[in-house]
């Protein structure tokens, strides 16, 4: 390979470019390898006993008829677990989280026992022979309710200690409330009395979930010496922490290695099977594995459900001048990164707007359902839900026009966010604009005549804080041929990141992306990353990896001078590493490390000059078709805008914003998994429908604005969320202004349109 | 468990045989003994075509298909599609048209469009869409598919004329 060390080719050509995906030929061979269709040598296989009650204290756990079931090898409680991990509990935020239910039940699909054998099919048998009594206890599922209730789900709370502001919780009794977030700005009571106008909204999201085509999997294999997992995860790093504590070893001797993922959204962050994976492969003494069915995906995880109580105070020209949110996370039966989720994204509640006092409460709370964490977006795409249909419904109120309303209120660059930080490369105004001349909508809209299908059309626009602050390492390794391997712990779920990383590395030592190789995860030389999780990878990853390509240019210039050349020579790479050591021999290895600057909001308000070093910016329009006679929503235009930087591979970026939108239309028009006194009641594709191609909109268009983030690698940021933020709304503005409804709560499925319709007809139709 | 039987069949060409139990599926089958995991098992219940296979020159769910009902016949699977280590033009395609993000439902999704342009060499989208509804994909990479599917039927017919 003819490769270089002075850059020849124009900058940009890599970066820029849509680079076919890297590993494109694996995946369409069905080569690609994947934690749950792996298998190692004298594996084990587990499978689980689930609680069947959504609170209870267990009184007795019968696993005779199940050790006697030939080829099981052994049926494991937290007993068990116990004589090999001593403290097991987990958790990222709190330890709350056992690894098999440990005296009490929380909520119904809660792993009891585990059964251990060679032959799954022989595993699953013998759970069915397990039986366990409890002590029913009284269950708490309403995020609301859970604030002021005598049911507790925790006896006591048990923070983790990585996190300063969860400190005061520790040892918290008779309380569900796992974090209280707040901001203050202005005076919210004072300005809020004095407006023109005052307009108070609720709005609610249901419980929806990931299900990842991969469902979870993760092989542990233990040894006195060392232990190896192999793992479906987001977050290596974080896992190989979490074992070794659990363990009380030092890092070095826990391995996690990741194949590619069947995706994640995260849903596959933190810890989820391998700590369990671990208590067992230490039992068994053997490699064990679990793979999760579709059906027992219902019981890791979900997103929040939510209430957000929201309040504005405008004037009389249309500015809002004071706004109050109070949020309430459903945070399931253990915290997970629930506190999370309500802090970093409750600092976003009040939206995209310029406002002078604003108050925001964000609750994070326990309840008996299964726990819940971030979903492709972190908890924005509730906040958008409520603030968008609020937005609109205040200007039709108003009699003003949608976007004139928001015009006036457009937090622009150079205003200050509702925590003090002024916003730069945020050009809320750009996207707007370009989802509006997109939907075309300064031209005559045919709302349809008088029949019973209504035309409408609706938008919404909203920002996030990306998560702050966090940690990424690379390394970037030249070889004697030239040839250029990267090893970065961002794991490829399917958003491109190998590609883009191998491109940011190709520009800056000017060598084709697709002779750069991206190692596969593995902690035993990958290094350090916080988690591939909230967008934050191409940042603060990329920044890594940008720093560790230019030590490795900048070292390969040195061995240039070592070996006499002059300044500015372009011999190839092969040649210098000739030259230095006489054969083809030696490598350069260049390291990046990136954590952006950031100041910790002050307590209490919330206020912070550099809370977040970057913001996301979103619009979505929709354009629908609704009957009235059946209250069927048929989407015929949805157009989504993102702000992302600098486009690091083009292609990659649109696939995102597609795949995104997508995935929150079925958020929005159909998806929920419905409870029945804490029981799922629709656990199985069959009956919890996800989007598929008749779901697609007859007009479907991505695209982005042209803004280059000014602090970013090569002038890029993350996009693998945004496009999620306002696709709920905007279709829930479009069917109110197609037949004069305003539904409050997701799904927007044709039920609930069709009650709204009969509701406003004052013909209510009876409660199913 | 159960009694096992061996059967015999032909799996991408080539004649093999395999012990298996009552309950298995194809898809197990795959993995287990032939270390084939590009049909995988997904929702289980025949319902997202993570788990195709053809069998006998049609599609299966592999995930409800059971292991000994491929006795004596003709299966084939993803892996047999690059042969001699080319691509098919529908996998060429699946590439330049970005139609995959994590991947996991390709190869359904690949034997689907290969088995549509079999039978309609040149479909309209709507034919398209009926074709593969049985085809699922988290990441929803369905306009990305739709591409691919128009972009394979042109390389088949230039395969084919040239
Ligand atoms: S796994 Fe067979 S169709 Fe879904
Ligand atoms: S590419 Fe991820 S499920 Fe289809």
């Amino acid at each position: 390979m003819a490769t270089t060390l002075n850059p020849a080719a124009k900058a940009g050509a890599q970066v820029g470019r849509s680079v076919p995906r890297l590993e494109g030929r694996d995946k369409v061979t069905g080569r690609a390898e994947y934690t749950h269709t792996m298998r190692l040598p004298g594996m084990l296989h587990a499978k689980l006993f689930r609680s069947t009650v959504p609170h209870g204290r267990i009184k007795s756990v019968d696993t005779s008829a199940a050790k006697k079931l030939p080829g099981v090898l052994h049926v494991v409680t937290v007993d068990d677990v116990r004589k090999v991990l001593p403290h097991p509990y987990y958790g990222p935020a709190f330890h709350d989280q056992p690894i098999l239910a440990d005296g009490k039940v929380r909520f119904v699909g809660e792993p009891v026992a585990a059964v251990i054998s060679a032959d799954p099919h022989i595993a699953e048998e013998a759970v069915q022979l397990i039986t366990a009594e409890y002590e029913e206890l009284p269950a708490i599922y309403d995020e609301v309710e859970a604030l002021d209730t005598n049911i507790f789900v925790h006896e006591e709370l048990k923070p983790a200690g990585t996190f300063a502001d969860l400190k005061h919780l520790k040892g918290a009794k008779g309380t569900n409330l796992a974090l209280d977030y707040r901001l203050r700005r202005g005076d919210f009571d004072k300005a809020y009395a004095a407006a023109a106008h005052k307009f108070e909204h609720e709005f609610k999201t249901q419980k929806v979930l990931h299900l990842s085509f991969e469902p979870f999997a993760c092989i542990c294999d233990y040894r006195e010496t060392g232990v190896t997992f192999y793992d479906s995860t987001q977050g290596p790093s974080f896992v190989r922490t979490e074992m070794a504590r659990l363990l009380g070893w030092p890092e070095n001797k826990v391995r996690i290695k990741v194949p590619y993922l069947g995706s994640g959204y995260g849903s596959k962050l933190y810890i989820k099977l391998e700590a369990l994976a671990l208590a067992l492969s230490m039992i068994a003494r053997k490699p064990v594995k679990i793979a999760y069915t579709f059906e027992e995906m219902f019981y890791q995880i979900t997103r929040h459900p939510s209430t957000f109580r929201i309040k504005s105070g405008v004037d009389k020209d249309g500015r809002i001048v004071a706004r109050k949110c109070e949020v309430f996370w459903n945070g399931g039966a253990y915290a997970d990164i629930g506190p999370r989720v309500t802090q970093k994204s409750g600092l976003t509640a009040a939206g995209p707007y310029d406002i002078d006092n604003v108050w925001i409460d964000s609750y994070a709370l326990y309840t008996n359902m299964t726990p819940a964490g971030a979903l492709r977006g972190f908890g924005v795409p509730q906040l958008v839900w409520a603030y968008e249909n609020h937005t609109d419904m205040m200007a039709r109120a108003l009699n003003m026009d949608p976007v004139e309303f928001r015009r006036k209120n457009l937090a622009v660059e150079g205003k200050p966010h509702a925590t003090g930080q002024m916003l730069k490369d945020h050009p809320v105004d750009k996207v707007m604009d370009k989802v509006l001349e997109r939907m075309e909508w300064s031209k005559p809209f045919d709302k349809g005549g008088s029949g019973h299908i209504k035309r409408g059309r609706g938008f919404a626009i909203a920002n996030k804080a990306v998560i702050s602050p966090t940690t990424s390492v690379a390394i970037v390794n030249v070889a004697a041929d030239g040839s250029a391997t990267l090893y970065c712990g961002t794991v490829d779920m399917g958003q491109g990141s190998d590609t883009a990383m191998a491109q940011m590395v190709a520009e800056i030592l000017n060598i084709p992306a697709e002779d750069v190789r991206v190692t596969p995860r593995d902690t035993d030389v990958t290094p350090y990353d916080m988690g591939t999780l909230g967008s934050r990878s191409l940042f603060h990853m990329g920044h890594a990896v940008r720093r560790a390509a230019e030590d490795a240019r900048d070292k390969l210039k040195a061995l240039a001078k070592e070996v006499g050349e002059p300044e500015g020579s372009n011999i190839p790479i092969a040649d210098l590493f000739q030259k230095r050591y006489g054969m083809q021999a030696g490598n350069v290895i260049g390291s990046g490390i990136y954590k952006p600057d950031y100041t910790p909001p002050a307590p209490g308000t919330g206020q912070s000059p550099n809370v977040t070093p970057f913001w996301m910016v979103a619009g979505s329009g929709a354009e629908v078709e609704v009957d009235i006679e059946t209250g069927h929503v048929k989407i015929t235009k949805l157009v989504n805008v993102v702000d992302c930087g600098k486009a690091i591979n083009p292609k990659s970026v649109e696939t995102q914003i597609s795949g995104a939108a997508l995935m929150h239309l079925g958020f929005s028009m159909f998806e929920k998994m419905h409870l029945d006194g804490g029981q799922v009641t629709n656990a199985s594709l069959a009956d919890y429908k996800i989007p598929g191609f008749h779901d697609l909109p007859s007009v479907l268009e991505s695209h982005y604005v042209e803004h280059d983030q000014s602090n970013g690698p090569f002038g890029a940021k993350g996009v693998g969320e945004v496009a999620t933020f306002c696709v709920g709304p905007a279709l829930a503005n479009a069917i109110d202004d197609a037949c004069g409804v305003r539904l409050m709560e997701m799904p927007l499925n044709a039920e609930a349109v069709y009650r709204a319709i009969r509701a406003k007809q004052g013909k209510p139709l009876e409660e199913a | 468990m159960t009694a096992t039987r061996t059967i015999t069949f032909t799996l991408n060409g080539a004649p093999v045989s395999a012990d298996v139990k009552p309950h298995h599926n194809l898809v197990e089958l795959l993995q287990t003994h032939f270390g084939l995991t590009g049909a995988r098992e997904t929702c289980g219940q025949g319902l997202c075509g993570c788990c195709t296979v053809i069998v006998n020159g049609r599609s299966v769910s592999g995930c409800l298909y059971l292991a000994s009902f491929v006795d004596g016949a003709d299966v084939r699977t993803v892996e047999a599609l690059d042969g001699a280590g080319k691509l098919s033009p529908v996998q060429e395609a699946f590439i330049e048209a970005s139609a995959f993000q994590c991947g996991y439902c390709t190869p359904g999704f690949i034997l689907m469009v290969t088995q549509l342009l079999d039978e309609h060499p040149d479909p309209d989208e709507e034919q398209i869409k009926h074709y593969l509804t049985g085809n699922l994909c988290r990441c929803a990479t369905y306009p990305e598919v739709m591409d691919a599917v128009k972009l394979a039927a042109r390389k088949r017919k230039a395969a084919a004329s040239a």
